[in-house]
């Protein structure tokens, strides 16, 4: 296993992901950037799924499996996400999120 | 032991009618249900007569005494082994003759109200009525244990308030079957809470066992003292307190005279004959236990029965209201009866008073419902209630004159009228128990006797007053009941009450005494002649006599001011002392309290529903940093 790269590596880049992504979806007003910023999230996940399965368990596959199946799920969010942000458009003639706010008090 | 199973049907066929006219009875003409409620009475007269034919004469055994026997019974309701609520018919002695009087009254009212009520708004619903009553009275007469009666006294005081109030479009019908209401139903509470009281202390409701002398009431004479009373005898006094609400005794009679704004065969059949006497009835019921439990409730009895009649008697004097004067001498002669109960010892000659008040009760149906449907037959002609507006009406109505003086003279008691009978032996009862009340009710019968006159007169002889269409003789539906209870009136003293309905089943021997009859007929016919020296022709006597009492007068005119004093009571006492403390309590701490807990909840609601922005990014933000902070928390600082 020399003169591969280490653990630290991938952990620091998927949390420097998974910090802009928290980063994005709370400071962004565009729908569709705020849902970029899930993507990135859900993506860091994935690198620390398929980096610990190859140091901890290198003869199983399972993390593996996971990401495939977060993949899989993000696609399919990220269809749903879009329909909604396009019903959001028609009902409010924006996809900024301050305008979004009637379901309060 | 014969079979007398088919005396359910005696409750159930008015029932049934009660049901069929008043869920049909806008399908047919008016006169269908009126026919077909006559006939389903008719029915259940028979039965009442052919029952007492058999339990008093065919199946009798000579020599042995009357017992009681429960010819059906069923449980109601099961609450557990020991507390069940029965339903049944029992057939005694006084059962048997209240399905006489309560028959026979119910089916002259009934032929009666055909003609009375024709063409009148709501005449099915009348007779729907009319049957409804009739099954609770029936159902109160046989109930087998206390807990029926007063499932059935309710209800006849339901079917009482129903026909008080059948002109519902009049106030004063409204307010008066209101009032008898919640009277009768105040008292009922005291009834109520005696009956639970009596069986707690005897574990039965039923009557059989109660009036035993043998049974645990009697024998096991208990319950703590209070106030130097037994247990036993609270409970009778409270069950009493009913019977005198029911039977409009003093202080609780206020009801009875208002109750006449109800149609007039209605007042003779619910106010006069049947209903009034219940609380008579309910006493005789319980008798054996009054008299050998709890002597001292008979004294109770005994003497709010001699004040109420005297009391009725002197008011009666002074009404001008024919159904009025009726009314309170309704209260009168049933003062007479609790007053024979009150006075009566148990078994043998002793029990005179029993048997005479059951008498009494007998005669009285007959002759105050006779002299009601005479009263509605006068009213019906002269379309007034108040003598002032009556005068010299026996020319116009023969059958009725004739027949109203009948009851007149029965009820003062002349001789070999039944009235004669029945109340001679409650004064001679009176005569050898207790002295000052036999002062007393001697004092009323002349009163009856003057008053009634007063009345006769008023309305048949006196002034010819102008009237504006001639009065008329009543169709024959009306004046056919009139001559049947007129026979009545006659005639029912010779039945031999002194073997049929006694206080312990056997018979005794029992003949006037005339060192009571001769006197009280004398102050009777006093009563009379005072009566037609006064009313015969217009003079100014009466006018003069009222100025004379001057302020007793006054006061007996305005009922003795008792309906103010309950106004008094009820309005400036118990409305300002009671009533409304406890309503500001109610209003200002009880709902104070809840509003309280409201008005905090939505402060604080207010306070912190900015939470909820409807911004996703500041949930997020919180979320984020709870998430942060637990994390810290669990990590670095636990």
């Amino acid at each position: 296993m020399t003169g591969t790269i280490p653990l630290q590596y991938f952990l620091i880049i998927s949390t420097l992901m998974f910090f802009s992504g928290i980063f994005g979806f709370l400071t962004r007003k565009n729908l569709i950037t705020m849902l970029m910023s899930i993507e990135l999230i859900l993506n860091s996940v994935n690198i620390n799924f398929v980096a610990f399965n190859r140091y901890l368990y290198p003869d199983n596959l399972h993390g593996h499996f996971f990401t495939l199946i977060v993949i899989a799920v993000a696609a399919a969010e990220a269809a749903v996400a879009i329909a909604i942000i396009i019903n959001i458009y028609r009902n409010f003639r924006s996809i900024e999120v301050d305008k979004v706010d009637e379901m309060k008090f | 032991m014969t079979d007398y199973t088919y005396t359910l049907l005696i409750p159930l066929i008015p029932l049934a009618l009660f049901l069929f006219t008043g869920l049909t009875g806008h399908k047919f003409k008016p006169v269908v249900s009126g026919l077909i409620g006559t006939t389903g009475l008719f029915v259940v007269t028979i039965l009442s007569y052919m029952t007492a034919i058999r339990y008093f004469w065919t199946d009798h055994v000579e020599g042995m005494g009357y017992t009681s026997l429960k010819a059906f019974e069923t449980t109601w309701i099961h609450f557990s082994d020991k507390l069940t609520v029965n339903l049944g018919v029992l057939i005694d002695p006084i059962s048997v003759m209240m399905l006489i009087v309560v028959s026979t009254v119910s089916f002259m009212v009934h032929i009666y109200s055909l003609g009375y009520m024709k063409g009148e708004v709501g005449f099915a619903r009348f007779f729907s009525f009319l049957s409804l009553f009739t099954f609770s009275m029936m159902g109160l007469v046989l109930a087998t244990n206390i807990f029926q009666m007063y499932i059935f006294w309710e209800l006849v005081g339901v079917s009482s308030f129903l026909l008080i109030g059948f002109y519902y479009t009049k106030p004063s019908a409204v307010s008066a079957s209101k009032k008898a209401f919640i009277v009768t139903r105040f008292a009922d509470l005291g009834f109520l809470i005696g009956i639970l009281m009596l069986s707690f202390m005897t574990d039965t409701f039923d009557f059989q066992t109660l009036v035993s002398p043998t049974g645990p009431a009697i024998t096991q004479v208990g319950g703590a003292a209070f106030l130097g009373l037994s247990g036993i005898t609270w409970a009778l006094i409270l069950v009493f307190m009913g019977g005198a609400g029911k039977s409009a005794m003093f202080p609780l009679h206020i009801w009875l005279p208002d109750a006449m704004e109800g149609p007039t065969p209605v007042s003779a059949l619910i106010h006069a004959a049947t209903m009034v006497v219940a609380g008579v009835y309910l006493v005789a019921r319980l008798f054996p236990v009054y008299s050998l439990a709890a002597p001292d409730a008979l004294h109770v009895v005994a003497w709010v029965g001699g004040f109420s009649s005297l009391f009725a008697a002197i008011i009666a004097c002074t009404q001008t209201d024919i159904k009025r004067v009726l009314a309170y001498s309704t209260m009168s002669q049933i003062g007479y009866m609790m007053l024979a109960l009150g006075v009566s010892g148990y078994g043998g000659h002793d029990g005179l008073g029993f048997m005479a008040g059951n008498f009494h009760l007998f005669t009285h149906a007959m002759f105050k419902a006779l002299l009601f449907l005479g009263a509605g037959a006068i009213i019906h002609a002269v379309h007034s209630n108040d003598m002032k507006d009556m005068g010299g009406l026996r020319k116009y109505m023969p059958i009725t004159h004739i027949t109203f003086l009948i009851a007149c003279l029965t009820i003062a008691g002349i001789p070999f009228l039944s009235g004669f009978f029945s109340k001679d032996e409650i004064l001679t009862a009176a005569f050898h128990h207790n002295m000052p009340l036999f002062i007393i009710e001697f004092a009323v019968a002349g009163l009856t006797a003057f008053y009634m006159f007063r009345l006769y007169f008023s309305i048949f002889w006196g002034k010819e007053t102008h009237y504006h269409h001639t009065p008329h003789e009543a169709p024959a539906t009306m004046t056919i009941p009139l001559l049947i209870l007129a026979f009545g009136s006659i005639f029912a003293g010779y039945l031999p009450f002194h073997e049929l309905v006694t206080s312990d089943g056997m018979p005794f021997e029992a003949h006037i005494e005339y060192a009571v009859a001769i006197p009280s007929v004398l102050i009777g016919l006093l009563g009379i002649a005072i009566a037609t020296i006064m009313y015969r022709k217009q003079t100014e006597i009466p006018q003069r006599l009222a100025t004379g009492f001057g302020y007793f007068y006054n006061w007996a005119y305005h009922k003795f001011y008792m309906d103010e004093v309950y106004l008094f009571v009820t309005k400036k006492i118990i409305f300002n002392y009671i009533s409304r403390p406890v309503a500001w309590f109610d209003r200002h701490i009880v709902d104070g309290f809840m509003n309280l807990i409201a008005r905090v909840i939505e402060r604080s609601a207010y306070l912190i529903k900015g939470f909820q922005s409807g911004r996703i990014q500041q949930y997020g933000f919180v979320f984020v940093s709870g998430t942060i902070a637990l994390v810290i928390i669990f990590i670095y600082l636990w």
